[in-house]
């Protein structure tokens, strides 16, 4: 079973699932930038495979293609999921 | 003229603690790592050395080269400002890389299916991710890359940097050999083919041995040209005079009963190094515990040592440590640098019903001085540090301090 995904939950699993695979807590927000939490196309790729088991929406490699924050990731996902 | 080729740097985390010192202080004084037959880094915790992100971009035997590495290249004051990058290089060996990932993403994938494998899996797992760890973090600009060779990684890898800055392809190679294998498979594995102790016990030379007990760790060295490392004042730490390797193409894990390569290999690491057997003072046996091994090493030793073999003492660092595999050659040339600078010979620890036919002098349970009346003079003291893999690879080290 998958959430539905609402900008609420979805930025709080994605805000989870940056901790988790290494980004500074207190720098994670909407408008941080990946390139300043040091956040790279492998720790991407995790942070699609969380959000997929999660909401059951797939991130192809081609959809996070020049996204620079997090807020565009979570605004995608809420998108896809609809 | 060959460039000579000295040691400027030495880290290790081991079973007796994070840090050269602990490995050689502790062993001297006759302590042993081993708890419950594993010789695991008990003290090692990753994110007391580097972040949380690094940690978990590093298997375990990235983890434990890493921080040896560190060490050792603090210890040269290499990352010092005005050295060229470019001129360093970097190889560490390992027997297998990343088998605690491997063992974890095999277990994703069974359960969870090929979409969740972490796409980390590769970088993990690489038998050079740790070579390749420590040049990135280290901003080595030289060439670097892993040597795989089962049990004779560390020092293979020793050996290479040492012809590498003979070559000229380098000023400064920080080289060792890392490794983390205490998995369940890894564990079975070698359990299966009756290569590990039973009793959990590392007696080597003893008549009772009855296999090897598996350790974990990693030994690094920072080997540089000796003209560069003076006009830089470095300080020395010793030097790699010599260093050989051969193979036995006997068997695809026993050692060859003759130990006629094995033989040859600490033949040639002696003429590497302009030495005659006489010279040397100290033996670090590859003393795995296992019943072939000591025998085929005893009689390798005789075969390339005739007439020294019986005054030399000889002693396996495995006693206190277990048997680190591809990173045991590294951190046993930096025991011998340490036995060397002490001037004492550490113990084989655990020795106590001799073996028939194993008569050389295996330093049994306590340290003793090492003299240095082998007719080198006296003025440095002479090492040889063995190191034997599965698939019949010899490597010999000859080191000086």
């Amino acid at each position: 079973m998958t959430t539905k995904a609402e900008t609420g939950n979805v930025e709080k699993v994605i805000f989870e699932g940056l901790e988790e695979v290494g980004a500074e807590p207190n720098d994670i927000s909407r408008e941080a930038e990946f390139e300043a939490l040091d956040v790279d196309s492998l720790d991407l790729v995790e942070l699609a495979q969380i959000v997929e088991d999660e909401f059951g929406v797939r991130l192809e490699g081609d959809d996070l293609k020049g996204l620079t924050t997090v807020g565009q990731v979570i605004d995608l996902v809420v998108k896809k999921a609809e | 003229m060959t460039r000579r080729v000295v040691i400027t740097g030495a880290g290790a985390v081991s079973p007796l603690g994070v840090g050269a010192e602990a490995l050689i202080d502790r062993w001297i004084a006759g302590e042993c790592g081993i708890a419950d037959g594993e010789g695991r880094c008990d003290e090692f915790e990753p994110t007391d050395h580097m972040s949380r992100k690094e940690a978990r971009r590093a298997d375990r035997f990235t983890q434990l080269g890493v921080v040896a590495a560190d060490e050792a290249i603090e210890h040269a004051g290499l990352d010092a400002d005005g050295i060229d990058r470019d001129r360093i290089g970097c190889v560490i060996g390992t027997g297998i890389g990343g088998l605690t990932s491997l063992e974890q993403q095999v277990g994703v994938l069974n359960e969870r299916g090929p979409d969740a494998v972490s796409p980390l899996s590769v970088p993990l797992m690489m038998g050079n991710a740790a070579a390749a760890a420590v040049a990135m973090r280290h901003s080595i600009h030289g060439q670097t890359f892993g040597i795989v060779s089962a049990c004779a990684a560390g020092a293979h890898s020793i050996g290479a940097a040492k012809r590498m800055i003979e070559a000229g392809d380098a000023d400064a190679v920080v080289c060792g050999g890392a490794e983390a294998t205490l998995t369940p498979i890894a564990i079975a594995a070698f359990g299966s083919m009756a290569a590990t102790s039973k009793e959990g016990i590392s007696r080597p030379f003893d008549a009772r041995r009855d296999g090897f007990v598996m350790g974990e760790g990693a030994g690094v060295l920072v080997l540089e040209d000796a003209e560069t490392a003076e006009s830089r004042g470095a300080e020395v730490l010793g030097e790699l005079i010599g260093y050989a390797a051969t193979s036995d193409a006997h068997h695809l894990t026993a050692p060859d009963p003759s130990g006629r390569a094995a033989a040859r290999a600490v033949t040639l690491a002696l003429e590497d190094a302009g030495i005659e057997p006489g010279e040397i003072d100290y033996v670090n046996a590859h003393g795995t515990s296992t019943p072939l091994n000591d025998r085929s090493e005893t009689e390798a030793l005789k075969l390339a040592l005739p007439d020294d073999a019986g005054r030399l003492p000889v002693s396996s660092t495995k006693s206190a440590i277990g048997h680190l595999l591809g990173a045991a050659g590294a951190v046993e040339a930096i025991a011998t640098l340490g036995a060397l600078r002490q001037g004492v010979a550490p113990p084989t620890l655990g020795y106590g019903e001799p073996d028939e036919g194993l008569d050389l002098d295996y330093v049994p349970n306590e340290s003793r001085p090492l003299d240095t009346a082998s007719g080198n003079g006296g003025a440095r003291r002479i090492a040889v540090s063995n190191s034997f893999g599965f698939g019949g690879h010899n490597a010999v080290l000859c080191i000086s301090a």
